[in-house]
């Protein structure tokens, strides 16, 4: 009794910062529709201000004033970020800004380095608040007791501020329809700036009052992301109730998943998310969202069109220079050309189900590892010939697309790509636990291709051949009936099924051909690598892939691929410098910036204003 | 300010090596490492590399030619890797491979080594399949191993009357390791233990609270910790808030090591048993040589165990080439069997044949707390070879060459 | 006179509000007949549930005798129901004959084929079809920048696409300039006429209804209160007590001009 009791304070006391966290999220999502990966980020900086502060100011009364501090400072930060990067593309296809807030991640985590080098940071404890206070015999910290009683009182300043005041009421009016706070004579852009001001503080509070239990250091702002998003879609995004009971509910089902489950740690949470999502679409507390919303903000997409003689000839002119490469390039160019065809394919087969299908998902690397796993595993275990193995991952991947396909296309918008998530965690988990199918995080070696295919320019060959096969297939594949099929289920759901398409199959087909087209570059990428490890189907790679289809340009066909060649080539480069992730998260967010329809769409609008294409939207 | 420093060091450091590579062309040797994904280890280990490379230098070089070390960060990501490690073998020049701290990333490496016939020092990886059930005749370790390490503890718990153990270890490849170690030997030497607890939080996401609460229930009389980095910090300020640890011996695997306990601070857990690196505690030797040198090229920095691997790594690769009077992959890897390298701030050490694992070895001792500072006590520099399977049984681990 | 379409007893409650409430009506081959209401009652429901977007509480819906009563939108469309939205709900990214193209690939049941391209598919039905409406020479402009009335006709060769026996339109002149709206209807009263389909609309326009449809129908609160020609219904004691308050029934409807 004593020990259930102690539990659930514990879990108690570890909502609370997670619920500050999550309901800056909540906010800014609710209002402005950004999801926003840099809050963990916003989260850490609010840490590190914390202990900078708490060294300089002491006692009790500068402990608190130090957390009251940093959240104004991560405020304010939130603030410039919102008005240097956020603002300019806030007309960009819906997502797109996630794109930025990835730029964001880079340029924070090498500042922090920078100013507070790379030791962890032990948090300060509390002064007046160090030891424990025995309930029913079992010692509860007194500080977890404080956050208890802290949390409820920012629950009610939040909900006080929401429905009493009327900055609330006007968040209120945008969360439920963006368009009638214009139409009610508010300044837009300056109510999104003051939400972003509230929602960092909120993160920065919640980094600065978690100093007594932790601490700072630099991973901890990925650390706590997927958490955050998983508590705001468990609650409902945009919702703060929701957000708060998510928050309990987690940390809760968490604290008994330690004590009797203690293998449970790494996947507890993302089941808990798939179940409440299968129950309740939108969430605990969450509204459905309004239909037709993702993929139709900003410009409307193009018609198409297969690419004519001129495409066409310029796509062969380089497949030939790609075919001389290994004539007069170095070896090592192989190599990285190898890696850029396998992230183009990968990139290519998401961009499949996300443009064409308006398909929007936050797991695909589950099916690229999957893939991968696939053939490793057949190689490792049952001594399969490599090019059979390399046959079974395409085929692996899309039965795990054909089998999570079937949940995921029953939601939508963020909850189908927050299910997507969920489900490429749980491949995540069962790679890295499973230790003796899959090696755990020490994974798979020796997966090396077969003496025919082994030399690095006989494997560049294979891999430019099935890759660029692949990429054909999958623009073949849009421009057929199936492709227009997803597009007019994308276009108008409603219409299409009004005309006898089976909306929900066509997408759960593509769904499985883009997971398939996944695993066939996952099948290139193991035997190209030689081993495989869980972190190809970790969420990092998901975003990789989501994030060059959005810089290259959603609303086109090649996007996908010319952002992952783009990322691919300026990664190599600048890896080689010491700050290279300050500079690519510059460089993202200025391609953000200037070209707020991908690389590709923002070229083919220049090309259109200067006449060299001609388009009727430039009528 | 203190970033400053350590740029206009590493600034100096790399002067330095140009300076001197003017005379000749130099030796390349490629360097792959975590530099910001886990910066904190990777960082000191980089500055005992540039200390080798610049001493060694200094003295003239390697077969009258100065060591030049390239450097690449990989993000943690052991694809990255692979794709580095080509480069710098086929285009920057680099006549062998080093680095990682990270298991997957040197087995990758290793993996790839074995197939393309590079020769691969892994530096820090701790994982036994890197010699072991994934070894190859070109991957060499220097480290000493997880195995090695959790024996040398449960050699320790084994002569204490505490017969329930419970186990904190993070949830991944090395965290299961170094409990099945830890059990396995301690089982051995001790058959009446009994294992009450086996607690896994995610790593670098502990809930701390709960895994105290969880491990107090169980009511063991000694715990075994694997926890590192912030999952420790966090792990000992709610163990020690709550009374986890009183009356109770915990042992602690690398737990010693300054990179860990120096965060601490005053908080430091007093009376474990651990595994780490006692640098202030030394008298006398090449290990003091390597502080006092240490600090002097460094003056705001305390040695950590990544400085010394990545100082004895460098001398590991010095001894090498020396040894095969060339830079030829076939002349190096003869070199490396039964390698000695002499003098390295841990004694004389060997790469064995046998298995190609360093016989480097580790201290043991007894956390304190000193002028607001953990450190370890009563420590003791142990050989590892003891602690080593036997050489049939290592033998049958190994895959047939 | 061949039935076409059997209602019979068709009612949807939501929680204890009565939206529909136990309509019956027949609509016969060849018949262009609208059903009209004041805002509320409850004809949008009725429409929705004819064609499957909403299960029916209670009731029967027959199509040429088969009952179709709460079966899928698609499966209705199969069995020859076409059908426009209040509010257009065309293909954005696509151009004006591949929305057709569409609706065409769809009723010859090659969704999944993958060979030719799409855009080559039925293209001349989608061209005949289109020049039934007036839109051929738009074929090839995009949706996306289409005028609102050219997006409703393009809507009606969509609902052309299967060969319909019939049509249901729901306010299909809605937001239209009064010319457009007459040319739209008098576009349809030509197809009904040319292929013999039947038409059900809904309307708030009642100069377009009395001049278009063959019989009107009013629902009033969810329930049939007259079902007969122009004359008969104006002539309805219960339908002008309706409509008394907003005027009479020859005038527009401001909100809606």
């Amino acid at each position: 009794m004593g020990l259930f009791a102690a539990q659930l304070i514990t879990g108690l006391a570890n909502a609370a910062a997670l619920f500050l966290v999550a309901s800056g999220l909540s906010l800014i999502f609710g209002v402005t529709r950004i999801v926003n990966f840099a809050h963990g980020s916003l989260y850490m900086l609010g840490a590190y201000f914390g202990v900078t502060l708490m060294q300089m100011l002491p006692g009790g009364f500068g402990f608190w004033g130090s957390v009251l501090l940093s959240g104004l400072i991560v405020g304010l930060i939130g603030v410039v970020i919102e008005i240097c990067v956020l603002r300019p593309v806030y007309r960009a296809p819906e997502l797109f800004q996630l794109v930025a807030t990835f730029g964001v991640i880079l340029v924070i985590q090498d500042l922090t380095l920078m100013i507070w080098g790379a030791d962890d940071q032990i948090g300060p404890r509390a002064p007046g608040l160090k030891s424990v206070v025995r309930i029913l015999g079992e010692p509860i910290p007194q500080y977890d007791l404080a956050l208890i009683a802290i949390t409820p009182f920012i629950l009610l300043a939040l909900w006080w501020l929401i429905t009493k005041t009327r900055i609330g009421i006007l968040v209120r009016a945008a969360t439920q329809d963006r368009t009638m706070v214009g139409a009610l004579g508010v300044n837009q852009s300056w109510l999104f700036t003051g939400v972003f001001f509230l929602g960092s503080a909120l993160a920065g509070l919640g980094g600065a009052i978690q100093l007594p239990k932790g601490g700072a250091d630099l991973l901890m702002d990925l650390n706590i992301i997927s958490a955050v998003f998983v508590v705001v879609v468990i609650g409902g995004m945009g919702s703060i109730p929701g957000a708060f009971v998510a928050s309990v509910l987690i940390s809760v089902l968490n604290v008994f998943g330690v004590a009797y489950l203690p293998q449970s740690t790494l996947v507890l949470m993302y089941v808990v998310m798939a179940v409440v999502l299968l129950i309740r679409p939108y969430g605990l507390l969450g509204r459905e969202e309004k239909g037709g919303e993702h993929g139709q903000v900003g410009e409307p997409d193009r018609p198409i069109r297969p690419a004519g003689l001129v495409g066409r000839s310029l796509v062969a002119a380089l497949m030939v220079a790609l075919a001389l490469i290994p004539v007069f390039g170095s070896n090592f160019t192989q190599v990285l050309l190898t890696d850029i065809i396998i992230f183009c394919l990968f990139a290519a087969s998401l961009q499949f189900m996300l443009s064409t299908g308006g398909l929007v998902s936050f797991g695909h690397a589950a099916y690229f590892g999957g893939g991968a796993y696939a053939a490793a595993l057949l190689v490792t275990h049952a001594g399969t010939p490599m090019e059979l193995a390399f046959l079974f991952a395409p085929f692996a991947a899309g039965l795990l697309a054909i089998i999570f396909g079937w949940f995921c296309i029953r939601l939508s918008g963020v909850y189908f790509a927050m299910l997507t998530l969920a489900f490429s965690q749980l491949v995540w988990s069962a790679a890295f636990q499973w230790y003796d199918v899959t090696g755990g995080d020490d994974g798979l070696v020796n997966i090396w291709p077969s003496e025919w295919l082994s030399g690095t320019t006989t494997y560049y060959y294979f891999t430019l051949i099935v890759g660029v096969g692949g990429i054909i297939l999958l623009r073949h594949l849009t421009h057929t009936p199936l492709g227009y099929a997803l597009r007019a289920g994308r276009d108008s759901d409603r219409q299409a099924e009004a005309t006898g398409i089976n909306v929900k199959l066509v997408q759960w087909t593509g769904f499985a051909v883009a997971g398939a087209l996944a695993g066939l570059a996952g099948g290139l990428f193991v035997f190209s690598k030689g081993s495989i490890f869980p972190n190809e189907l970790e969420i990092a790679k998901s975003f990789d892939a989501l994030i060059v289809v959005f810089l290259g340009g959603v609303k086109t066909l090649s996007g996908g691929v010319v952002g992952a060649a783009f990322m691919d080539g300026v990664r190599d480069w600048l890896t080689r410098l010491e700050y290279w992730r300050l500079i690519l998260g510059l460089l993202i967010i200025a391609v953000v910036i200037i070209a707020p329809n991908g690389i590709v769409g923002s070229l083919r609008k220049g090309a259109e204003r200067l006449g060299f294409y001609r388009g009727e939207f430039s009528e | 300010m203190k970033h400053l420093k350590t740029l206009m060091a590493a600034a100096t450091a790399v002067l330095a090596v140009a300076g001197s590579a003017q005379a000749q062309e130099s030796i390349k040797i490629g360097d792959i490492n975590h530099y910001k994904r886990l910066a904190a280890f990777a960082e000191p280990y980089k500055k005992g590399l540039d200390l080798a490379v610049q001493q060694i230098n200094d003295a003239g070089g390697v077969l009258g030619r100065p060591l030049e070390v390239i450097s690449r960060d990989d993000n943690g990501k052991p694809g990255d890797a692979v794709k580095i490690a080509e480069e710098l073998m086929t285009r920057d020049g680099t006549v062998m491979l080093t680095g990682s701290i990270l298991s997957n990333v040197g087995l990758a490496i290793s993996s790839l080594a074995a197939e393309k016939g590079y020769i691969y020092l892994a530096a820090e990886p701790l994982a036994d399949a890197l010699v072991w059930e994934s070894g190859n005749p070109y991957t060499f370790r220097l480290r000493t191993s997880t195995h090695v390490q959790a024996a040398m503890l449960a050699e320790e718990a084994a002569k204490t009357d505490a017969v329930r153990y419970a186990t904190i270890a993070p949830n991944y490849a090395y965290g299961t390791a170094a409990v099945a170690a830890f059990k396995e030997i301690l089982t051995k030497l001790k058959p009446d233990v009994e294992f009450v607890a086996e607690q896994w939080p995610a790593l670098f996401k502990i809930d701390a609270g709960a895994e105290v609460q969880a491990l107090e229930a169980a009511k063991p009389d000694a715990i075994y910790n694997v926890t590192f980095g912030t999952d420790l910090q966090k792990f000992v300020r709610e163990g020690s808030t709550r009374g986890l640890f009183e009356g109770r011996k915990v042992y602690g695997l690398l737990t010693g090591e300054p990179e860990y306990l120096d965060p601490l601070g005053e908080e430091s857990p007093e009376g474990w048993f651990v595994t780490g690196y006692p640098w202030y505690g030394l008298e006398d030797g090449p290990g003091k040589k390597f502080v006092d040198e240490y600090m002097a090229a460094y003056p705001d920095e305390t040695p950590k165990v990544g400085s010394i691997v990545g100082y004895m790594t460098i001398q590991s690769i010095a001894a090498a080439l020396t040894k095969a009077g060339s830079t030829d992959t076939p002349a190096l890897l003869a070199a490396f069997e039964d390698l000695q390298v002499p003098n390295t701030p841990m004694g004389d050490i060997m790469y064995r044949g046998l298995d190609n694992q360093s016989t480097m070895g580790a201290y043991v001792g007894t956390t304190a707390i000193k002028d607001g500072k953990g450190v370890m006590v009563d420590w003791e520099y142990k050989n590892p070879v003891p602690y080593m399977p036997s050489d049939e049984e290592i033998k049958a681990k190994r895959p047939a060459e | 006179m061949t039935v076409v379409l059997k209602v019979e007893n068709l009612s949807k409650h939501f929680g204890g509000l009565r939206a529909v409430n136990g309509v019956t009506f027949d609509v016969a081959r060849g018949e262009l007949k609208a059903l009209i209401g004041p805002n509320g009652a409850g004809k949008s429901t009725c429409f929705n549930m004819l064609m499957g977007q909403l299960k029916p509480s209670a009731g029967r819906v027959s199509l040429n005798g088969e009952d179709i009563t709460g079966k899928p939108p698609r499966d209705i469309w199969r069995r020859g129901v076409g059908r426009t939205f209040q509010i257009t709900g065309t293909y954005q990214s696509m151009t004006v004959a591949e929305n057709v193209q569409m609706a065409l690939i769809s009723h010859h049941r090659k969704i999944f084929a993958i060979r030719p391209f799409a855009h080559k598919l039925y293209r001349d039905e989608a061209l005949a079809l289109l020049e039934i409406v007036g839109m051929a020479d738009q074929a090839d402009r995009a949706c996306a920048i289409l005028a609102y009335g050219d997006l409703k006709r393009l809507e009606l060769a969509i609902a052309l696409a299967n060969n319909p026996t019939l049509l249901l339109m729901d306010e299909p002149t809605a937001g239209m300039a009064p010319k457009e709206r007459e040319r739209l209807m008098q576009l349809t009263a030509d197809i009904v006429r040319d292929r013999n389909i039947s038409v059900l609309f809904t309307e708030h326009d009642m100069d377009v209804v009395f001049a278009h449809a063959h019989h009107i129908m009013v629902l009033n609160r969810g329930e049939l209160i007259a079902d007969g020609t122009a004359a008969e219904v104006r002539n309805n004691a219960q339908v002008q007590e309706v409509y008394l308050g907003g005027g009479t029934l020859y005038a527009k409807e401001d909100a809606h001009a």
